[in-house]
């Protein structure tokens, strides 16, 4: 009987791995930015692209910044989540409508609504490199001395919103903006 | 004219040797990376939109005179170890890197054991006399049989 034990201890090990294996999720890289200042960016607007937007106008405050484009298809399912995040005024939203075409990306906000404060038009993804983007719909919680503090990869969904996102943005907004 | 046109030719022979060499570098420093969408290929055979994104960044900085340290510093910085194909050996590696020799050490322990405990009960117990009796027995049988 003794001598079953360790190779039964061995496989039952070996399954306890490949089921947590299982449910982790391959695409989600921990993201090296977590902590650090958000890459620095200045864009043309996607709606004025004489004006521009970038990290230095939203300094001093807790903003959002969400990885978007027109041909993104997760971005439709994205899309309500982020119309009720600026409904309930949680925090600006800065969009970065990513490897897109102006027309296409005016004509979806036209079409769907636009929760954004503004749009950075990022049409060739460099913008989107510094932010180790790769996966559209990204979105960035950023604090008030430029850090990034949450990444999510792929759509926000409400739970996300309800059990990250609002309990992470009040705390935030309670820090100093210089500490 | 003639010193022109040589002068020339050889500025187009310089640049195009230079271009090829840069294009040897990006290549190998392509295979290094991974590609984040398509996460089993490198960002050499990808198609994947960010892939040639990335291979256009790598030619970029090499062209301006960057080391492969530095683009590969670069690619680090903004994606995380997991775009290296190589991880790199840190602590929180060293059981990727070091693990199978650790079970390989592991067995050879195991096996050393075994084999050394096996040898003792031989020489603790010499066989009984029924035993070598019968292994006698066999021993005959086989020498009469052929």
């Amino acid at each position: 009987m003794k001598r079953f034990i360790l190779p039964l201890g061995v496989f039952v090990a070996l399954l306890g791995f490949l089921w947590v294996g299982l449910r982790l999720n391959p695409r989600e890289v921990p993201s090296p930015l977590i902590d650090k200042s958000a890459p620095a960016f200045a864009l043309a607007q996607l709606h004025l692209p004489e004006r521009q937007i970038g990290t230095r106008d939203m300094a001093g405050q807790v903003w959002i910044l969400n990885v978007w484009a027109s041909w993104c298809v997760a971005c439709r399912q994205e899309h309500p989540v982020l119309m009720e995040m600026a409904r309930l005024k949680l925090a600006p939203i800065v969009g970065l409508n990513y490897k897109d075409s102006r027309d296409d990306g005016i004509a979806n906000l036209q079409r769907a609504g636009d929760p954004y404060m503004v749009s950075a038009f990022d049409q060739d993804g460099r913008v989107g490199i510094d932010y180790g983007v790769y996966g559209v719909p990204e979105t960035f919680v950023i604090d008030k001395r430029g850090v990034i503090r949450y990444k999510q990869i792929g759509i926000l969904t409400p739970d996300v919103v309800t059990g990250k996102l609002i309990p992470l943005i009040e705390k935030l907004n309670k820090e100093a903006g210089h500490g | 004219m003639v010193k022109l046109i040589a002068a020339l030719m050889m500025t187009l022979a310089l640049v195009a040797h230079a271009e090829a060499d840069l294009d040897k570098r990006a290549a190998a420093l392509e295979e290094e990376l991974r590609c984040l969408v398509c996460q089993n290929q490198t960002i050499a055979d990808s198609h994947a939109g960010l892939a040639s994104d990335l291979r256009r960044e790598v030619r970029e900085q090499l062209a301006q005179g960057k080391s492969e340290q530095e683009v590969l510093d670069f690619m680090v910085q903004r994606y995380g170890d997991f775009v290296l194909y190589r991880p790199p050996v840190k602590s929180t590696t060293w059981l990727l890197w070091f693990g199978p020799f650790l079970l390989l050490a592991a067995g050879a322990l195991l096996l050393a054991s075994r084999l050394r405990a096996a040898r003792a009960r031989a020489a603790e117990a010499p066989p009984s006399e029924e035993a070598l009796q019968r292994a006698r027995a066999l021993l005959d049988n086989h020498k009469e049989q052929p």
